[in-house]
């Protein structure tokens, strides 16, 4: 017996300490002040010395959040937040003048360096400092955003060359107006939700990604999203928009470090596809999930919606969710062009206090439209996890099907799962299917890993890994990897 | 006398529906190295419930007595530390593990126990070739390595993997569950093939079964007769056949 508990307080002493990525850069910031108001906006879009039809977007967005509750459906509990009491724009100070990755900051080099995220294209292009054991890896264009600001995009030449565009959208307003002015707000409007109307009114930096007419984007595109500033929000805006016949793999990672205050993320993202156009768009999200008494942690509450608006139009989201303290997220599909493909992964994992509400919407206009959504839900400790989920047919999306398939597993016995799935149907020819089933890991299960020699984490990982693998691998191959270690990581101090 | 497996006055409970129920009632067993025992004995007696206790299984409860497995108190050590230390148990049914694959649980499990013996882990390359060697030997197909552990597997399959498993990991105890039960000859001869070919003089197994056909296979050293939670009878090879024509009555009727 001793043995036992004492392993097991090994096992909870881990689980505490195992967030890795909660150090703190220290950086010269340049903050706006406190607090929202019409000024604040005209700070920072003053300060990303925009247009005056943003301004104007941006002001129209803020008016409609002031008219606009907090939504309360959820099944989430948090105090109050007050949005008077955070800063809405925070960016490392920088000298003046255009960024080649030369003159980004070392400091933030070493933070993402720190991450596990190269911002060096030489190293990477060059193939040849691979670490033993390693093997070598695909080049992957990152754009690096801490706290408002993206601070370096990398291999954007070579993107150029193929006709493809990668930039910080801050960048793409100036750059490309007619683009982001058509596009934006057109999948997520300004007065959508709370919010997404909150985050277009204080948006400050995020991704543009435009891949032209037959272009299949040569390399994985990816963001790195840090939060690095004490009681900042961060509120970023990515637009992603595929022509026709061209198609796009983009992912996403986050982290922030360990802090006994909740910060708000509330990012809306928008993809737009063409006829024949893919997207593929995955998210590994790791924001700090707080402690095991549910101190601290992210409220991470994101819009991400992606139009099919072409024939044969394809929109893929992988996510796995194993941080933040709340999750609200819905990752949705707007099947529009005829033929045109709706798919959501997910594997969301909460542990200790964490919370989690996500899931989908795959609303079939179209005809021929098909949907398929897998989700995955693994609840620890004194954790809730929630799979909320819609789908719509249309009355003229003849021929739409949908299939929706639910899992949820429990390790021990006080955590909540619970699937809520809604299922509106206006066409009689169409076909929409259910399936979920509820499942804690056997005791037979454990002790034969263990018979086997597998520690109980180990013995845990694998099952786990094991009941998400219809998931994990529709994430690329070396997300898949650092996913499986994650959800290991996660789950620490969840047995006994 | 042995510093191998030395079990002595084992008493082992289990809560069945909210009342402790007593399974084992004084087990004693020696098993010195090299040797391989069996252990028959009709339903109910405490065949299954010795080897998960000697295994680790937490639901049984060990009330009094003593297990020494080379010179260690067993009782004292986690499951995977019995098994890092070499005792293997052939499970009677095999455990599902979904979307698990058969290759990837196998390279994890000897590496956990590699590790913890303080040997090189095995790389990929590595594992596959001494997976390949081993399923050759024991005339299985690859195909098996690719599937989910256990899932969907006929009662034969499930066998044979776990005898890929004991091959694999090395054990110097083996505790056979009654994995001949359900096979046909053909199986039974892998089953036998496999505990054969493990034999040293440092490796023993003990053999749970209730038939005389697998002992043909293995030419036991001991046999040991159990009935109601003890070791009533022990005696060598032919004992087995004894069993085989008379059945446990007069064994019973010993230990009553």
């Amino acid at each position: 017996m001793p043995a036992v508990t004492e392993t097991r307080e090994q096992v909870e002493k881990l689980g505490q300490s195992s967030y890795k990525w909660g150090f703190e850069t220290d950086i010269e910031m340049d903050f706006a002040p406190k607090g929202l108001n019409e000024d604040t906006i005209r700070l920072i879009s003053s300060r990303k010395e925009e247009p005056q039809w943003l301004l104007d977007w941006r002001l129209a967005a803020f008016a409609a959040w002031q008219t606009m509750e907090e939504p309360n459906w959820a099944k989430v509990s948090h105090p109050p937040i007050d949005y008077q009491d955070a800063y809405y724009y925070a960016a490392p100070k920088k000298k003046a003048g255009p960024k080649s990755l030369d003159e980004v900051d070392p400091e933030l080099l070493r933070t993402y360096e720190k991450l596990g995220i190269p911002l060096h294209e030489q190293a990477l292009l060059a193939g040849v400092e691979v670490p033993e054991g390693e093997e070598a890896r695909m080049p992957i264009a990152v754009d690096a955003v801490f706290d408002s600001v993206s601070v370096a995009t990398t291999f954007r030449k070579t993107l150029a060359e193929a006709g493809v565009i990668f930039c910080p959208i801050s960048e793409a307003v100036r750059d490309y107006p007619d683009l982001v002015r058509q596009y934006l707000g057109s999948v997520v409007p300004v007065g959508d939700n709370f919010f997404a109307a909150l985050n277009s009114a204080v948006f400050t930096d995020g991704s543009f990604v435009y891949v032209p007419k037959g272009v299949r984007c040569p390399m994985e595109l990816s963001t790195y999203f840090r939060i690095n500033a004490r009681n900042t929000g961060q509120f970023e805006r990515t637009l992603i928009i595929v022509e026709d016949k061209a198609s796009v793999s983009y992912l996403e990672g986050c982290t922030a470090p360990m802090r006994d205050e909740n910060q708000l993320h509330a990012a809306v993202v928008e993809l737009v596809a063409m006829e024949d156009a893919s997207i593929k768009y995955s998210t590994v999200q790791n924001w700090y999930p707080g402690d095991e008494n549910g101190l601290g942690g992210i409220y991470n509450f994101v819009t991400k919606r992606g139009a099919c608006r072409g024939a044969r139009s394809k929109i893929s989201w992988t996510q796995v969710e194993t941080g933040s303290a709340i999750t609200w997220k819905y990752p949705s599909c707007i099947l529009q062009g005829e033929g045109a493909v709706g798919e959501f992964y997910s594997v969301a994992v909460t542990n200790n206090r964490q919370q989690a509400d996500t899931g989908t919407k795959m609303i079939h206009i179209g005809r021929n439209t098909r949907s398929t959504i897998i989700a995955k839900t693994i609840s620890a400790g004194h954790s809730d996890s929630t799979y909320r989920g819609l789908v719509r047919i249309l009355p003229k999306a003849s021929g739409a099907r949908n299939f929706t398939q639910c899992d949820s597993l429990l390790i021990g016995d006080k955590c909540g799962a619970h699937t809520v799935p809604y299922i509106e149907n206006r066409n009689m020819a169409a076909r929409v299917e259910h399936e979920a089933t509820t499942s804690k890991i056997s005791e037979d299960q454990m002790f034969y890993c263990r018979q086997r020699g597998l520690s109980e984490e180990d013995a845990v990982g694998l099952i786990v890994n094991g009941f998400c693998k219809d998931v994990l691998k529709e994430l690329p191959m070396e997300f898949a990897v650092e996913a499986q270690k994650l959800l290991q990581i996660s789950l620490e101090g969840s047995v006994g | 006398m042995s510093d191998f497996l030395n079990i002595s006055g084992l008493h082992a409970r289990i809560d069945a529906d909210g009342a402790p129920k007593e399974i084992l009632r004084g087990v004693d067993l020696v098993i010195p190295p090299g040797e391989v025992h069996a252990i028959m004995g009709p339903n109910g007696s405490g065949k299954s419930t010795l080897s998960y206790v000697l295994a680790g299984r937490e639901d049984y409860e060990v009330t009094s007595g003593a297990v020494s497995f080379k010179g260690q108190d067993l009782l004292a050590m986690e499951p995977e530390e019995r098994a890092a230390a070499g005792v293997f148990l052939a499970f009677q049914a095999p455990i599902e593990l979904p979307g698990v694959n058969n290759a990837n649980f196998l390279r994890t499990a000897v590496n956990a126990v590699r590790r913890a013996r303080g040997d090189a882990e095995l790389d990929a390359v590595g594992f596959l070739k001494t997976v390949r060697a081993a399923t050759k030997k024991l005339s299985m197909s690859d195909e098996m390595l690719k599937r989910n552990v256990n899932v969907g597997f006929s009662g034969g399959e499930k066998k044979r993997n776990e005898v890929l498993q004991m091959t694999m990991l090395q054990p110097s105890l083996a505790i056979l569950d009654e994995t001949d039960s359900g096979l046909d000859v053909d199986a039974l001869r892998i089953v036998a093939d496999g505990v054969n070919a493990l034999r040293s003089p440092t490796f023993s197994a003990l053999v749970i079964t209730h038939h005389q056909r697998l002992l043909d296979y293995l030419n036991p050293d001991r046999v040991h007769v159990m009935a109601r939670g003890r070791i009533v009878h022990s005696g060598g090879a032919e004992l087995a056949k004894e069993i085989d024509v008379q059945g446990y009555a007069s064994f019973l009727a010993e230990a009553a």
